[in-house]
């Protein structure tokens, strides 16, 4: 399993994250994204993915293990 | 001798992302990246607004992660290049140092375009491209100091408002009609404007500052229109130049940024590539086929890790000698632009390419609130742009994506 995290003082919702991972991050009906902060080693190449088109650099992979 | 490296030139987000890129792709050979700035990759977008505002002018704060696929790459920073002999593949340093590539990438970007009017060696003058120049404008924007923008687009907008913030008194000089009239088109641009100066930003538009004065330091400009205004900060927004100069001599075409075919390699001036030559991010001017393929750079933050990524996929393949290069080569490229502004509570979040457009249409919400306009060139979408609504905006990105895509027997 990989562990997502995203540092909510940098995140400011822009939701490119979202398009590139979207089963792992999504925006709510308030525009607010939402994360599931543990999943399937398969999300790992879209993870990397979402780190790389964050604006804010907000999200990190814990581990991958 | 050991095995030549891979040189990539330019030591931010596209030379950092064609690093990573090479070694997801496989490539396990040495990596020599060089960069002209004494710091490690870091994210430009934060300087013109947190970072100047905020005050935390460090490098740790806007750091790109270093992860630990690229941990033996050879990083050589404040290392300026200064030639690049690409028949006997090798660039030089400064100093004059010969260093012969394998193969080489060029991500040397943009740096900013200065007033012709006289400002070298003029106190109170700035421009805004790396950290170092984010730190020392935010030491002049102190409360109550008159600041001029020269320049209304985007850095120009966002150096305002964040000065504007700091509590200085701004007046930002345009020679469009409107502030970012191109990327956000005259309904949205008139509305920017007009916010901006509920702010209490003036705006001197459909002219230019045509001389700097004062003797030491600016004491003020004189507009073309022979108008003065008084500043103590002259910040130069202006637009950009592509970092080539360092090519010149060699077999390329440099015209608005350094001409590629789609998959990033450095095309000759007959149009043959150099095969062993890529280029990536703001420096590059290549074919997108969402736009018909004609070439151009397109300077949003999201492009040199896209380039990239293609560059570095099909170095990776042709350097392990992959039989399927020649398919990776013809693959359709069609990198989706996006980009996005912070000015006051005004979030922008754009996709596609809003200055094409001849014609813009509101889809959602309320011009002086929230909102979200489409850009058409007749029919088809070419652009969507909204103030907040990020999911409303983000519906229409596939939309956008499909801009270039005319179905047989379709009229384009």
């Amino acid at each position: 399993m990989l562990k997502v995290d995203v540092d909510r003082t940098q995140c400011q919702n822009f939701g490119q994250c979202v398009l590139e991972a979207p089963n792992v991050f999504v925006l709510n009906a308030k525009d607010e994204m939402e994360y599931t902060p543990v999943v399937d080693d398969s999300e790992l190449e879209n993870v990397e993915a979402a780190i790389d088109v964050c604006p804010m650099q907000a999200i990190s992979l814990v581990s991958g293990r | 001798m050991g095995l030549l490296p891979v040189v990539i030139v330019g030591a931010s987000l596209g030379g950092l992302r064609s690093a990573e890129a090479l070694r997801r792709s496989g490539y396990a050979g040495p990596i020599t990246v060089f960069g002209d700035e004494p710091h490690a990759p870091y994210n430009r977008p934060p300087l013109s607004k947190d970072v100047l505002g905020g005050g935390d002018v460090t490098h740790a704060s806007v750091a790109f992660p270093q992860r630990a696929a690229t941990a033996d790459v050879d990083w050589r920073l404040g290392t300026r290049i200064a030639s690049a002999d690409l028949e006997r593949r090798l660039v030089r340093t400064a100093d004059g140092t010969e260093v012969p590539y394998r193969a080489l990438i060029v991500a040397t970007g943009l740096r900013p375009k200065r007033l012709s009017a006289r400002t070298e060696g003029l106190a109170g003058t700035f421009a805004l491209r790396t950290l170092d120049d984010a730190g020392a404008l935010s030491d002049a924007l102190t409360p109550g100091t008159q600041v001029v923008i020269a320049g209304s687009g985007f850095v120009g907008c966002e150096v305002a408002a964040t000065a504007r913030q700091l509590g200085c008194e701004v007046t930002v000089v345009g020679s469009g009609k409107l502030p970012m009239l191109g990327p956000l088109g005259p309904a949205l641009a008139e509305e920017l404007m007009r916010r901006h100066e509920a702010h209490g930003v003036r705006f001197r538009l459909g002219t230019h500052v045509a001389e700097a004065l004062g003797q030491d330091a600016v004491e003020g400009v004189r507009l073309a229109d022979g108008s003065e205004v008084a500043c103590q900060v002259l910040v130069e927004a202006i637009g950009s130049l592509h970092n080539t100069e360092w090519l010149h001599g060699n077999d390329v075409d440099v015209d608005q940024g350094l001409r590629t075919d789609s998959a990033m390699r450095v095309l000759r001036a007959d149009g043959r590539p150099w095969v062993d030559v890529f280029a990536v991010g703001d420096v590059a001017r290549f074919p997108n086929a969402i736009y018909g393929d004609v070439p151009a750079s397109i300077e949003h933050w999201n492009i040199p890790t896209e380039t990239a990524k293609r560059a570095s996929r099909i170095l990776a393949m042709q350097l392990a000698e992959d039989p399927d290069v020649d398919a990776a080569i013809a693959e359709r490229f069609a990198p989706v632009p996006s980009f996005w502004s912070d000015q006051y509570d005004i979030h922008l979040l754009a996709y596609g390419l809003p200055a094409l457009a001849d014609r813009m249409e509101l889809l959602a919400g309320r011009t002086d609130g929230e909102c979200v306009y489409g850009y058409f060139v007749g029919a088809r979408m070419v652009g969507v742009c909204g103030i907040g609504m990020r999911s409303e905006v983000m519906k229409f990105r596939e939309e956008v994506s499909r801009y270039g895509h005319v179905a047989i027997g379709e009229p384009a």
